[in-house]
């Protein structure tokens, strides 16, 4: 299986993500896997006139086309021109080249938010007109529009996340190389459901501090940060706590808030991202599928049982009162 | 005389296209065009600004952590207030760890991969280089990327994840370490080491940072020859192509200086001027964007940032880029890991340049010398961590205001210009060190400082890249997301 990738209204972080991955070898993991990569702008040879060669060939269907990954929004201001970004040496917008690209990919997989939904590029009033393959924001349409289908039948894959993991890119990559990718693959959004059926809380290091409602406060506090830091963990779709990054980390776990990158429109909230807005001193953003009076009731519940330990500990950066240590064992 | 378009070059962050002018086999001039453009200044204006801490980081995925400390200094500059001593060295060491991954990646993944050229084959030592660093195949490909991804291990626990973290704040890290991941983060450290003093080096970290001049360089790589490794290897090319004559770039150099601690830059700020032999101090008035090759409209052709404008304007005339243009007292300077050692007075910097300027050698060289120097630095800090004392303070933000934020990213000097108006941002410009290096012409016509180092250099038969003026381009080791943001 051919791999053809692309950048373009993005930051690259995706890839920059993607070497992190967690293999002794990941050019090794990507051939044993049976993944030839036809081109990658960060890691192959060719430069230039070849570049513009095999895109063309790829275009014009002499060169087999498995897989397009696109990373990066897709730029389709000023003015429906594409202008701002033109793809070097080819004097032609990259909105062209990709959805030309598109009609031949038997796959086509959009890496990170941007490419699937516009995400920070789309944000403000979004300068640049930008959109994700096949969705703008949560409006399906984006560039590709709502009907494409892909060779395979397929709509845009879309791993989201802002970056993607490394182990998403890989796993729906190995996946479609074994061609174990199906529409019931796939949540009604488009994100592989293996790590889009889960939520950033599942796992979280901070679930004790959450089940007390007993919260952070400040930058480097241990608490829980939905309370008052903005954080989205019980909304988002992801297994970042399920699947560390970079080791053993996460964004709960470098001490800030879940910002829900996987979804679309999180580049804007609607408030500062590292508060939490509230009615009533009640968060607006619940936890999904939770009816908010029983949120309310188990939190007032909750925080009145909360224990001193965790209540210490929640404004703290480091445990101040630890777990007491009980006999075990038959007495 | 013949013009050439040149594009898309791979193995630079984010997409490039230089458009060459030729006579007899060299370039006679260059032009060099950002080709994309997103808008973050754009975005930024009326955003909350602590918002910047998110969306900055964004506008590059290998410079994330850099913006990211930018933002944090301009917005701490607006406060008032300086991170705990556990803070700074926390975020020093994100920072540190992000530039010398980036580093290592460059010379690795986008820079080394071009000696293994087919092109090259027949030459001596071909075969040994292509086995090393053929792009995607080669033996380097398979070391560095794993070593590389475990030394990114440091920000799992240091900041969540990399890249992308919102653990570095402008009241220290959000982030505190405990004994035992102090531990960690040490021997980490200690396993890089060892990665690049077996593979890159073939010598310690602390023999590669007391070379003190050119000479000295090549009598320890006389000593051992190419098969010392991966520096020597480069070094044996440099020798046999020339690459200490190419790709020479204005004799200005400017650092921002980086690491704060303690009151002080680890690496001294200034412009260091080759023709005067004298670092100028480093004044921020000095400095001003120039738009008048650029696809951006505004009142004026140039200002200083604290002022600057982003209003995009595709149909502008005499455009070629959608980058702006900086200047240093109305001249071009040039910035990266040369630069900030030159700067700061290393003896190997200063006798590389006084011998030959800033060319592709002394630019990867100076990469080489900053690893060897920071990554002890970064042992220092994790073992002055005092778990316990504390790692962020709290601040408040003022509703009007401005802050600037200066920092050394990989790639040389970015800075943030922040103002704030009734509690929002109403202005925010960025200038980031390859909008220092590949900025186009300014409006007296004098072409950025990779548009003058390309002048000069063979172009070969014509057909296809001319593979030395790739080599002076990944000399600057680009980053164009940057760029143009």
């Amino acid at each position: 299986m051919n791999v053809l990738w692309l950048q373009s209204g993005g930051c690259g972080g995706c890839t920059m993500s993607l070497l992190c991955a967690d293999t002794p070898n990941l050019m090794a993991t990507l051939a044993d896997g049976g993944i030839e990569l036809l081109w990658h702008p960060s890691l192959s040879e060719a430069s230039g006139a070849d570049v513009i060669a095999l895109l063309e060939a790829c275009e014009a269907g002499r060169q087999r086309l498995d897989v397009l990954c696109v990373e990066g929004a897709l730029l389709r201001g000023p003015k429906g021109t594409g202008r701002f970004h033109m793809l070097a040496g080819t004097g032609r917008p990259m909105i062209d080249w990709v959805q030309s690209l598109a009609s031949r990919a038997h796959h086509t997989v959009a890496v990170g938010t941007c490419a699937a939904f516009g995400g920070v590029t789309a944000a403000a009033f979004n300068p640049t007109d930008a959109c994700g393959l096949q969705y703008d924001g949560d409006a399906s349409g984006g560039l590709l529009g709502a009907d494409y289908r892909s060779g395979s039948g397929l709509p845009v894959i879309n791993v989201a996340g802002c970056p993607t993991h490394p182990g998403w890119v890989l796993d729906t990559l190995l996946a479609l190389a074994m061609d174990e990718v199906s529409e019931h693959s796939l949540d009604a959004i488009g994100r592989p459901r293996f790590y889009a059926d889960h939520l950033v809380h599942h796992g979280c290091s901070r679930n004790e501090f959450y089940e007390f409602k007993a919260s952070a406060e400040k930058s480097s506090d241990l608490g829980c940060l939905m309370e008052h830091m903005g954080c989205k963990g019980t909304q988002a779709h992801a297994d970042c706590n399920m699947r560390p990054w970079n080791g053993q980390g996460s964004c709960t776990n470098g001490g800030y808030a879940c910002i829900s990158c996987t979804e679309p429109g999180f580049e804007e909230p609607g408030h500062p991202f590292s508060q939490t807005p509230k009615v009533g001193g009640i968060p607006i953003g619940l936890p999904t599928d939770m009816p908010k009076a029983w949120f309310v009731a188990l939190a007032a519940l909750s925080k009145s049982a909360t224990p001193r330990r965790v209540r210490a500990n929640a404004t703290a950066d480091h445990t101040v009162v630890t777990p007491a240590i009980r006999r075990t064992g038959r007495k | 005389m013949s013009r050439q378009v040149l594009g898309p070059f791979n193995r630079v962050e984010g997409d490039l296209e230089v458009t060459l002018e030729q006579a007899d086999g060299r370039v006679s001039a260059a032009w060099v065009n950002s080709p994309m453009y997103r808008g973050f200044e754009q975005i930024m204006q009326g955003k909350a600004p602590m918002d910047a801490l998110t969306l900055v980081p964004r506008i590059c995925g290998i410079c994330s952590v850099s913006q990211s400390a930018a933002s944090a200094a301009a917005l701490a500059d607006l406060a008032g207030v300086t991170p705990p001593p556990n803070g700074a060295r926390a975020n020093n060491l994100m920072l540190s760890a992000e530039n010398m991954a980036d580093h290592f990646t460059h010379f690795y993944l986008f820079f080394m991969p071009d000696f293994a050229r087919d092109a090259y084959a027949g030459t001596p030592g071909f075969d040994a280089v292509c086995a090393r660093f053929k792009a995607v195949e080669g033996s380097a490909a398979a070391e560095a990327l794993p070593a590389r991804a475990r030394f990114l291990q440091l920000m799992g626990t240091l900041a969540g994840k990399w890249p992308h973290t919102l653990s570095l704040q402008p009241g220290g890290s959000a982030r505190a370490i405990l004994p035992a991941e102090r531990v960690r983060l040490l021997s980490l450290l200690r396993e890089f080491r060892g990665w690049l003093e077996r593979h890159l080096f073939g010598d310690a970290l602390e023999a590669v940072s007391a070379l003190d001049s050119a000479d000295a360089l090549w009598a320890w790589f006389d000593a051992k020859g190419p098969a010392r490794g991966d520096l020597a290897r480069f070094l044996d090319l440099s020798r046999t192509l020339g690459l200490d004559r190419l790709g020479r770039a204005p004799e200005r150099y400017l650092s921002y200086g980086n690491y704060s601690i303690d009151g002080a830059r680890r690496f001294a700020p200034g412009i260091w001027d080759s023709t005067v032999g004298a670092v100028h101090p480093l004044d921020t008035r000095d400095i001003v964007e120039d738009i008048s090759h650029a696809w951006l409209a505004g009142s004026a052709d140039k200002h200083h940032p604290l002022v600057g404008e982003t209003h995009p304007d595709a149909d502008k005339t005499d455009a070629y880029s959608w980058c702006k243009a900086p200047r240093w007292r109305d001249k071009v300077v040039q910035c990266g890991a040369l630069a900030r050692q030159v700067v700061d007075g290393h003896p190997l910097a200063r006798s590389l340049v006084a011998q030959g300027g800033g060319t592709v050698m002394s630019r990867v060289v100076g990469r080489m010398l900053e690893i060897a120097r920071v990554v002890p630095m970064m042992e220092a800090w994790v073992r002055e961590l005092v778990p316990g004392d504390p790692f962020c303070v709290e601040l408040e933000l003022p509703d009007q205001g401005v802050g600037v934020g200066l920092v050394e990213a990989a790639r040389g000097a970015l800075g943030h210009w922040l103002v704030v108006r009734n509690g929002h941002i109403q202005n925010y410009q960025i200038i980031a060190p390859t909008t220092w290096n590949f900025s186009p012409r300014d409006a007296a016509g004098t072409p950025g400082a990779l548009e003058q180092a390309l002048i000069g250099t063979p172009v070969g038969d014509g057909a296809g890249m001319p593979l030395a003026v790739q080599h002076v381009v990944r000399s600057f080791d680009p980053c164009m997301v940057c760029t143009v943001h």
